[in-house]
């Protein structure tokens, strides 16, 4: 395996985390207006990712840093070429930020509800662009000889984008009412299962649709072939039994079902997508590739002596951060003190 | 304005916001590690609650800075999508690496400090806090490890159209990379100290009970001792900056102090009125031999000026304008040095009445110390304006120009209406932060940790 391919696993790897761990943050937020009926309710249920939120964040961080470091053309031309689109997430992640550092620190009622408004858009928001993001790039975005996108922001905004867009949020908010479940106890853990269980179904349905469009819209699942392989296979079973254990009240395997799903499905897409990394739909010869768009061999080289050496510290200390934080959430006793 | 000069301001908006915020977090996160040390030496549960009053305003701080970092991890792909490309291959390195060694590290740990107050032994959660500090500080290191790629380039070639690493340790060896690192650490810790100094002499002016007394007099100890480490090395490490500045980036330095042509020995400019078109003074006040005592530490020496430094650009990289805005980079200069100067005597003077047993009781020296708060944001905005303004026409020195830099895709109406979306973002967070610091600052300093408190003031203190 060459170090191209190598970077464009990395990065596979990277959003794979991301949109594992941060998917269930996006999805609590998104939730947590309609799970908590009161302040108490709201509070603790932003405690149960209080300690975790920043970190997973810093996933999608160090995937754009990647992405700099490894494919400085990719980098250029999605940041450039996705520009208000980006700017849109920016917006959420800057207030979604603040919100939850903010929120608690004074009583008054429209304080907390502005930042309360703040979690939820802020959540909603990169949620579902991201959904445009990826489905943009598995259809391809017009991209001319010199690696420039000469679309518009409307030309993003297409039908295929806009489903992936409601589905990565039904598939984060799945995730999310899930992982409040195996947070929470009493009475926000009953809803919690409750609006996993009704979001399931519709969640369901928009993944097929997301694929059977696929099938027209994109090359990715028609790469795939006669025999999908695991990955596929096994992000379509994880989802159908995570219904199943919704309904068992097991959160601890419905939660690893979603996991799986969302895992295997960016698994799926990346592979689909390689040796690429943005498709032209204008020439395919004009699409960035692992090897047109990467950095030289010397720098692929040090940065993949950087990341082998600190990735595996990371996991560990990030592990540790779940650990000390495995316990339940109760409204009555939540949040860090200080 | 075109695309180009939109994205100037917006990058230079956008930066300039993320660094209120950053050197408050280097400086902050190690007082309150210190904070937290001695409580866990002493067991005095005062330095406890200095631990949380001085914390509780460093997160609120850190939100900030956290909140306004996402958008400059990827605002070079989005506006200098042209910059991205040609340096990439080296720029790029630095800020994965900072990303993967230092976000993660300050993230993941401030969210275990913040939570697990009750989860974790006293030692630990006070090595959890020290892991934070260490996470900022590299942060900084890394993001200056690409800054001075710009300010001074070196272990590349010019290879397929583009700016490639031959030599990564060649980045780390940078020598403006170690006299810019001490000098923004220190400018870090001068920040903090003079925000803890400030704050506690207005508690002491208000308040008068001894518990409060005893809580803001040992703040301000630490405050003090810190803002005198760190105004002083601050000036000491900037005096080595301007003398590779000297060296290595000549116009830089003419512009700063308004010197017109080559002077030798070179006087220093105290105030200077200048005319840019012309290149001459309007009317100044200069003292003789100064600057080339400061650039040499020796009497006499050559110190370039603007117009030769013109000539000698244009015989190496041909026609064009090589002066940056010179009244900016002259005036930002002397904004930073000047309010460097003031914090020393500050600092300086605090030091004597603290030796006096005087601190508390001098009101006219307490009253000073929160507008003082400000000396430190000017001057750490004042640097980087010069530090940048003064590299232009460079983005990169020497190699690319900024306006080669620009994204080419990217409309005016696009870049405007991301600046009107920024400021106005920018803004509203601005009002909301100093409300909150403003609150904080003054809240009791009673014990606010749980065990034995009830829930109605958790929900109050609680994050
Ligand atoms: C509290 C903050 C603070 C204070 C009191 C000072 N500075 Fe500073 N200075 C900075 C904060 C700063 C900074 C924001 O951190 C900069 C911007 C870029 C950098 O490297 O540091 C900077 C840049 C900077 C540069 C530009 C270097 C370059 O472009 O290569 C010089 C020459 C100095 N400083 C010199 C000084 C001197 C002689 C000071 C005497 C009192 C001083 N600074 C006080
Ligand atoms: C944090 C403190 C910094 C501040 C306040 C700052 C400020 C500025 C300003 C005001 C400009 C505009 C110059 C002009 O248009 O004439 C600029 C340019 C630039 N700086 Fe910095 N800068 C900072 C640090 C950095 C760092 C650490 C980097 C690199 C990682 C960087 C990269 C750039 C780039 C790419 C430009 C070119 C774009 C432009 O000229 O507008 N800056 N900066
Ligand atoms: C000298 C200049 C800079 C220094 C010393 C610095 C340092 C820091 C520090 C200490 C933080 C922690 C949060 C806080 O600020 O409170 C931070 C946050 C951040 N900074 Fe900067 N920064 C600088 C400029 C930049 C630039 C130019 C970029 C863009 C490449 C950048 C990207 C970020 C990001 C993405 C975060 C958020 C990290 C998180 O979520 O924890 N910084 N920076």
């Amino acid at each position: 395996m060459d170090l191209n391919t190598l970077w464009f696993i990395l990065i596979a790897v990277l959003f794979t985390g991301f949109f594992f761990l941060e998917g269930f943050d996006y999805g609590v937020g998104v939730l947590m207006p309609f799970l908590g009926k009161n302040d108490a309710e709201r509070r603790a249920v932003i405690s149960t990712i209080g300690p975790f939120w920043d970190g997973n964040e810093v996933w999608l961080l160090t995937a754009g840093g990647a992405i700099f470091a490894a494919f400085p053309n990719w980098y250029a031309t999605m940041f450039s070429g996705f520009y208000l689109a980006l700017l849109l997430v920016l917006v959420g992640l800057i207030i979604r930020a603040v919100g939850f550092e903010f929120r608690n620190r004074d009583e008054r009622e429209g304080w907390r509800k502005t930042w309360d408004w703040a979690i939820f858009a802020g959540s909603l928001l990169p949620a579902f662009l991201w959904g445009v993001a990826i489905a943009n790039l598995m259809e391809g975005v017009p991209i001319d000889a010199k690696m420039n996108y000469v679309g518009g922001f409307w030309n993003l905004l297409n039908p295929y984008a806009l489903l992936g867009g409601v589905t990565f949020l039904a598939l984060f908010v799945l995730h999310g009412a899930i992982f409040l479940s195996l947070k929470t106890e009493n009475e926000l853990q009953e809803r919690a299962f409750k609006i996993a269980g009704r979001v399931w179904g519709p969640t369901v349905l928009l993944v097929l649709a997301f694929v059977v469009f696929g099938y027209m819209a994109t090359d990715i699942f028609g790469r795939l072939g006669v025999n999908p392989g695991v990955a596929p296979v096994g992000a379509a079973a994880a989802l159908l039994a995570s219904g199943w254990f919704i309904r068992a009240r097991r959160s601890g395997w419905a939660f690893t079902m979603t996991g799986l799903t969302i895992a295997l499905a960016t698994v799926t897409i990346f592979s689909g997508l390689f040796p690429r990394v943005m498709i032209s739909s204008l020439n395919p010869d004009y699409s960035l590739t692992v090897y047109n768009a990467s950095s030289s061999q010397y720098t692929l080289g040090v940065m993949s002596w950087v990341a082998i050496t600190f990735v595996p510290v990371v996991l560990g200390y990030q592990a540790w951060n779940y650990w000390v934080f495995r316990k339940r959430v109760s409204v009555h006793h939540s949040g860090g003190h200080i | 304005m075109d695309a180009l000069d939109l994205a100037r301001w917006q990058f230079g908006i956008t930066t300039v916001y993320h660094f209120f915020f950053v050197p408050l977090t280097l400086g902050l996160s190690l007082l309150v590690a210190v904070m937290e040390t001695l409580y866990v030496r002493t067991d005095n549960p005062v330095y406890k609650r200095m631990t949380q009053f001085w914390g509780r305003l460093f997160l609120i701080n850190f939100a900030m800075g956290v909140a306004t970092g996402i958008v400059q991890e990827f605002q070079f792909g989005m506006n200098w999508s042209e910059y991205s490309r040609f340096v990439g291959d080296i720029f790029g390195a630095p800020l994965a690496i900072e990303a993967l060694l230092a976000f993660f590290l300050e993230s993941t740990f401030l969210g275990i400090w913040i939570f697990g107050w009750e989860k974790l032994g006293k030692r630990l959660h006070c090595v959890v806090m020290w892991l934070v500090v260490l996470g900022s500080n590299i942060s900084a290191f890394w993001i200056l490890v690409a800054n001075s790629f710009m300010q001074e380039p070196g272990g590349f070639v010019i290879r397929n159209g583009r700016a490639e690493m031959t030599d990564f340790s060649a980045l780390l060896t940078n020598p403006n990379l170690w006299v810019q690192f001490p000098h923004v650490i220190m400018g870090g810790l001068a920040t903090a100290a003079f925000f803890i100094l400030g704050i506690s002499a207005f508690n002491l002016l208000r308040k008068k009970d001894d518990a409060s007394r005893d809580f803001y007099l040992k703040s301000a100890q630490i405050g003090l001792i810190a803002g005198i480490i760190g105004s002083v090395l601050v000036a000491m490490t900037g005096h080595t900056q301007a003398q590779h500045m000297v060296a290595t980036q000549p116009m830089k330095m003419a512009a700063a102090e308004a010197l017109w042509n080559n002077e030798d020995p070179a006087s220093f400019s105290i105030f200077t009125i200048g005319n840019e078109k012309n290149r001459d003074d309007v009317f100044a006040i200069r003292i003789p031999d100064l600057l080339s005592v400061l650039s040499y530490n020796q009497f006499g020496g050559q110190v370039k000026g603007i117009n030769d430094l013109q000539a000698e650009y244009v015989a190496k990289y041909g026609p064009g304008d090589y002066v940056p805005p010179v009244w900016i980079t002259y005036w930002s200069f002397r904004g930073m040095v000047g309010a460097g100067v003031l914090m020393i005597v500050l600092a300086l003077y605090g030091l004597f009445l603290l030796w006096k047993g005087k601190l508390a009781d001098r009101r006219r020296y307490l009253i000073l110390l929160p507008f003082a708060i400000a000396l430190p944001y000017i001057a750490n905005t004042a640097g980087w304006i010069m530090t940048e303004i003064g590299r232009q026409p460079w983005v990169v020195q020497g190699l690319m120009k900024t306006e080669a830099g620009v994204s080419t895709t990217v409309g005016t109406g696009a870049v405007l209406i991301s600046l009107i979306v920024f400021t106005l973002l920018y803004g509203v967070l601005a009002v909301a932060d100093v409300v909150l610091m403003l609150k904080f600052s003054k809240v009791p300093t009673e014990p606010t940790l749980a065990g034995g408190e009830d829930d109605a003031k958790l929900l109050v203190s609680a994050y």
